[in-house]
């Protein structure tokens, strides 16, 4: 660690972890409730739990970002944050927000208040005064990564980085507006809800994959970021005109099913891309890293990106094809593997980068690390499995045969059980990433050979 | 690619390609808007009660188990066709409340191994709203989606 002000991002990725934790302690409650729906329905009815489920995954890995931002941003541009104040204040508006709406959900509070109480637009349900502290944290973070970046050297990752944040800030503007008219209000969800996950947050994916590409591999940077530039370019080409693919069936035009089948079929190549890059580098790359886990999972993330949100997208993505699977588990199962490879594995992978650093040791935790990548990916990739074929079931039965919603559900009993069984091995998996992260103060296991 | 291509040049077509699909997205996206409020769905009967009734819905948290015109969680039955699949006539305001609150108000089951609603204690006026936004989403011109009436 070069600079002081780096430490900050041990703050936030502490936070990130804590509200990941919850975010699958979540997960698994509300898996269970799908095998055994009797299980907590009075005290924590399911929506509750799906809401703290789906936020906390989203505002840990905004932290995450945020943390990443703080950790990178003083190397790339060789010079300290411009104010450590303004980025612990930030953190802290964001931690009363979140606490903010987990226990309104959680209890209920300020029930129809516009301001205070509950606001159900699927993950924008934070309460408008949540919402506000948001834009007011974003504010503060761009306003002091902006003043460090622009006082300091220019780099290609910076350059991407700052302006997938920016972009994130700007589009949850469009969380404010809320027509009464429900395909409009639709219509504008999506400009935040897809020009993150499938725009801007591809870019904060591509360059901080980038940068740890560019440390763990030790290729050149010219070479790094000519393909950091190629990958977000073909992200935005594909990715906003794939907005698209949302557009079907929400009163929207009927010329959307083609412009969204083709741009959405094309968002795997970034993807792709991406993962041809990380491994390309590695092979190319001379520098042998001590850090073989973040090595690991930056490999992963790619690859289950890849599958997650490249393949599983394009599964369900042709209008033909998701006219019958629309709305079906099939999603389910697209979003969880899209969001576990694109976005949970880069923030770990780039964790386990920076916690060795961050906390002045060496990364003794590597078979711990390494082990809760295997349990946590193949949890996430035997749960993807059990969704598609549940909603392979549901889509026929459902969509085709016309059955009834709830008759189909107790069709799908024995998926989701396999689905709950899963979901442990990912809540095993992540505890054990948390405590390789913050606990051994040793060598778990002693390398063969003693460091030169 | 590293003869034919330099780094500037990755990062102007990045950028110009960049303002070229986002001036495309904007375009589709003002036509869309015009769409959406003239043909496929009705001003008209977008009443006050239609839109109090969406506030209720955003309140309760409805989507976080139901979905509506396919988007939410999945674990509750589609509700942008429910007026369709109870067999209620578009105009009838009454017969959509008085469904809409048997249902609800039966709710939750308590049946053991089923999915339990939770309760939610509505007035009449409330009932009437939420029915109101159901009717009216009902009418919203989705592409002939859902497939059929099970949602």
């Amino acid at each position: 660690m070069k600079y002081q002000t780096q430490k900050i991002a041990l703050a936030y990725m502490g936070t990130a972890l804590g509200l990941f934790a919850i975010q699958v302690l979540m997960g698994l409650i509300i898996g269970w409730i799908y095998v055994q729906p009797n299980f907590l329905s009075e005290l924590l009815p399911f929506n509750i739990g799906r809401m703290l489920h789906t936020n906390a995954l989203i505002v840990w890995l905004i932290l995450g970002f945020f943390g990443a931002a703080y950790f990178l941003i003083p190397e790339e541009s060789e010079r300290e944050i411009h104010s450590p104040f303004l980025a612990y204040l930030q953190l802290a508006i964001l931690v009363v927000g979140t606490l903010g709406a987990v226990l309104t959900y959680t209890f209920n509070l300020f029930e129809g208040n516009i301001l205070l109480g509950k606001d159900g637009r699927e993950f924008l349900e934070q309460p408008l005064w949540v919402k506000g502290g948001i834009v007011v944290a974003a504010l503060i973070f761009l306003f002091n990564v902006s003043m460090t970046v622009l006082k300091g050297r220019k780099t290609a990752i910076t350059n991407i980085l700052l302006l997938g944040l920016w972009g994130l800030a700007l589009l949850f503007l469009f969380a404010f507006y809320n027509p009464g008219n429900l395909a409009l209000d639709k219509q504008y969800w999506w400009y935040v809800v897809h020009l993150w996950v499938e725009g801007v947050w591809e870019l904060i994916m591509a360059a901080i994959l980038a940068y740890l590409m560019l440390k763990l591999t030790g290729v050149d940077r010219e070479v790094v970021e000519k393909w950091l530039y190629v990958i977000v370019a073909l992200s935005l080409f594909s990715g906003i005109l794939g907005t698209g693919h949302h557009y079907y069936w929400i009163g929207t035009p009927g010329y959307w099913q083609w412009i969204g089948s083709i741009f959405s079929s094309l968002e795997v190549i970034p993807f792709f891309a991406m993962m041809a890059f990380a491994f390309v580098m590695v092979w190319k790359g001379r520098r042998d890293h001590p850090n073989k886990a973040a090595l690991l999972w930056s490999l992963g993330c790619a690859t289950l990106a890849f599958f997650g949100a490249g393949v599983w997208g394009f599964l369900h993505t042709l209008h033909g094809v998701n006219f019958y699977t629309h709305g079906t588990q099939i999603t389910a199962a697209h979003g969880h593997l899209a969001f576990f490879g694109a976005y949970v594995s880069l923030n770990l992978a780039i964790m386990s980068y920076a916690f060795p650093m961050l906390r002045g040791r060496d990364p003794y935790n590597q078979v711990l690390n390494m082990a809760s990548f295997w349990l946590m990916s193949g949890g996430m990739v035997f749960m993807t499995f059990t969704l598609t074929f549940a909603g392979t079931v549901q889509t026929h039965l459902q969509r085709v045969m016309g059955m009834a919603y709830m008759e189909v559900q107790d069709q799908l009993w024995l998926f989701y059980v396999m689905r709950f069984g899963s979901g442990v091995a990912v809540v095993l998996g992540a505890g054990l990433f948390i405590y390789a992260l913050a606990m051994p103060r040793r060598e778990v296991v002693a390398r063969a050979v003693a460091a030169e | 690619m590293r003869e034919t291509m330099t780094k500037s040049m990755a990062r102007n077509i990045f950028y110009g390609g960049s303002l070229f699909f986002i001036a495309i997205f904007l375009g589709l996206s003002a036509q869309s808007h015009r769409y959406i409020v003239t043909t496929s769905t009705n001003a008209e009967t977008l009443t006050p009660s239609v839109v109090a009734g969406k506030r209720i819905w955003e309140q309760k948290a409805c989507i976080d188990c139901h979905t509506i015109i396919g988007e939410g969680a999945y674990f509750a039955p589609e509700l942008s066709n429910v007026m369709t699949r109870w067999g209620i006539e578009p105009g009838d305001h009454a017969g959509a409340k008085d469904a809409l609150a048997a249902w609800m108000g039966a709710m939750p089951s308590g049946v053991e191994g089923r999915r339990q609603m939770p309760h939610f204690d509505l007035t009449d006026a409330q009932y009437q709203d939420l029915a109101d936004f159901l009717l009216w989403v009902d009418t919203i011109d989705t592409q002939g989606w859902p497939p059929n009436d099970a949602g």
